[in-house]
């Protein structure tokens, strides 16, 4: 589904992305770890297409298409969905004004006809309960006074409403705490957790990965995969630290 | 003999920022004349005010007085006019309060301004004026506020806000509050800030799908909502914010 071949990354001239290269297929979910610096949020971020990131070098690929060509808009159409390591406050709009006209944005750019009032909000109300949110929350502006748990929890809820064939999660455990973190990773699993959808999965810890057990681990550092391995892979960096699993590498 | 009536030049306070070529064919008197409303003690008067025909110089001008604890309440749009110019000068009584809810927007060399002047007169007066701003192309927004509090009008609560969007590189706007208190047991509260449209909610809400000009459309809209909200009467505060949304849909 999605294919990351070398690819060079840089910010304000400083590289970051050195010669990346995955692959991510259909029914999987594909952790990426690393420390701190290593250029995880830049990957999600070049692959959401974020001004500012420039690739230099290297082709990414998304369900056979050129992701790089694509402007942030047309690629959540293309069924690409970025879960925000830190979501945007966005003050006067209402979190069911945004998802809907997104949505709706997303069907007609599909060629799908548009969803109604009643519909949408039947949705939302389905997957607000998914997340443990409540409902109140989507009526509330995006985001705005949200603590760092509830921002997590609705970040899912939109990636439920949209319904993305691929997620990109950029520290989507961060801030949570124990049972925040169930319940985001029990969302996850619930909506993509599926054998025609794909997760990259950036982590710092393994923590998540408990409950969200990926098929694949990879180890990012220095702006390239340095190691890949199965679900064992997070649990010998858990035990042994990075500097201690790099080494073999 | 007769003094001549003289047309503003940018040597009055009030006429700052404007455009003053665009009021030269304009006959003097018209700066003279005003719009006179009376709001008895105890009433509640409320208005919206559109200026948005084209050409030249689109100018209203009242002078609003508040009898004691009356409340008037001004929802108003300057979206016309090469100059577009609302002149509000308010004398407020003991307790009287007045509410202003201002819009400008404006593109290609437009002068688009509101210029208000507070007078409290007695104790107890509040007023609150909110104004944003939204301009594009070289379009200039001008709010220049003044408050006079004379020395008996203790217990006064004057508030201002403002706020600049600026769509382009080119556009500006311009704010000066101008406050002179001479009663020492007063409030009065200032802001203003000019920005553009948040570059990290731009991405965030494309990365949900939404293309730029719906993007642009809900902050935008966002934005100027905020001149609304502190109105009163529900049916004005959707009018205000009608009449702008449809004045910005011209735009794209």
């Amino acid at each position: 589904m999605l294919q990351i071949d070398n690819l060079h990354a840089e910010i304000d001239g400083t590289k970051i992305l050195n010669g990346l290269t995955l692959s991510v297929n259909a029914g999987e979910i594909h952790a990426i770890m690393g420390p701190n610096g290593a250029g995880k949020s830049t990957l999600a971020y070049v692959l959401g297409g974020r001004p500012g990131y420039e690739v230099t070098e290297g082709k990414v690929f998304f369900r056979g298409e050129d992701l790089l060509a694509m402007d942030p808009h047309e690629r959540a159409a293309a069924g690409l969905f970025l879960g925000f390591q830190y979501p945007v406050e966005i003050p006067g709009v209402s979190n069911i004004q945004f998802l809907r006209e997104a949505l709706n944005a997303q069907r007609a750019a599909r060629g799908e006809e548009a969803m109604t009032g009643g519909d949408f909000l039947k949705l939302a109300k389905e997957k607000a309960g998914l997340l443990k949110l409540d409902m109140e929350m989507l009526k509330r502006q995006v985001n705005v006074g949200f603590s760092g748990g509830e921002k997590k929890r609705a970040e899912m809820v939109q990636m439920g409403i949209l319904d993305p064939q691929f997620a990109v999660l950029d520290e989507t455990d961060s801030g949570l705490d124990i049972d925040a973190l169930r319940v985001v990773g029990d969302g996850i699993n619930a909506i993509m957790r599926q054998s025609d959808k794909g997760v990259l999965l950036i982590t710092h810890y393994q923590r998540l990965l408990e409950v969200v057990q990926p098929t694949h681990v990879s180890i990012l550092s220095k702006g390239r995969i340095v190691k890949t391995g199965g679900a064992e892979l997070a649990s010998d960096l858990e035990r042994e630290g990075y500097d201690a699993v790099m080494a073999e590498a | 003999m007769t003094e001549a009536v003289l047309l503003p030049t940018r040597k009055d306070e009030a006429w700052r920022y404007s455009d003053i070529d665009a009021i030269q064919d304009t006959a003097p008197e018209t700066f003279e004349a005003w719009e006179d409303i009376r709001v008895a003690e105890g009433e509640t008067w409320s208005d919206l005010i559109v200026i948005d025909d084209a050409d030249g110089l689109q100018m209203r001008r009242l002078r609003i007085a508040l009898e004691k604890n009356a409340r008037a309440e001004l929802a108003a749009l300057v979206a016309g006019g090469q100059l577009g110019r609302l002149e509000v000068v308010v004398t407020l009584a003991e307790g009287a309060h007045f509410e202003l809810g201002g819009i400008t927007l404006g593109g290609g060399d437009t002068t688009r301004e509101i210029v208000t002047r507070m007078a409290h007169e007695e104790p107890g007066a509040t007023s609150n004026q909110t104004v944003r701003s939204v301009h594009w192309g070289k379009g200039t927004g001008n709010f220049l506020g003044r408050i006079d509090v004379v020395r008996d009008a203790q217990k006064t609560d004057a508030a201002q806000s403002f706020k600049g969007l600026l769509l382009e590189k080119g556009a500006s706007v311009n704010s000066v509050p101008q406050l002179e208190i001479y009663a020492d047991d007063v409030q009065c509260a200032h802001g203003a800030t000019v920005g553009q449209l948040d570059e990290s909610a731009r991405f965030y809400m494309a990365a949900r799908g939404l293309p730029p000009k719906t993007i642009r459309r809900l902050l935008v809209q966002a934005f100027i909502g905020d001149a609304t909200r502190e109105l009163a009467d529900e049916a004005t505060r959707e009018a205000l914010l009608e009449k702008a949304l449809d004045k910005l849909e011209e735009r794209a």
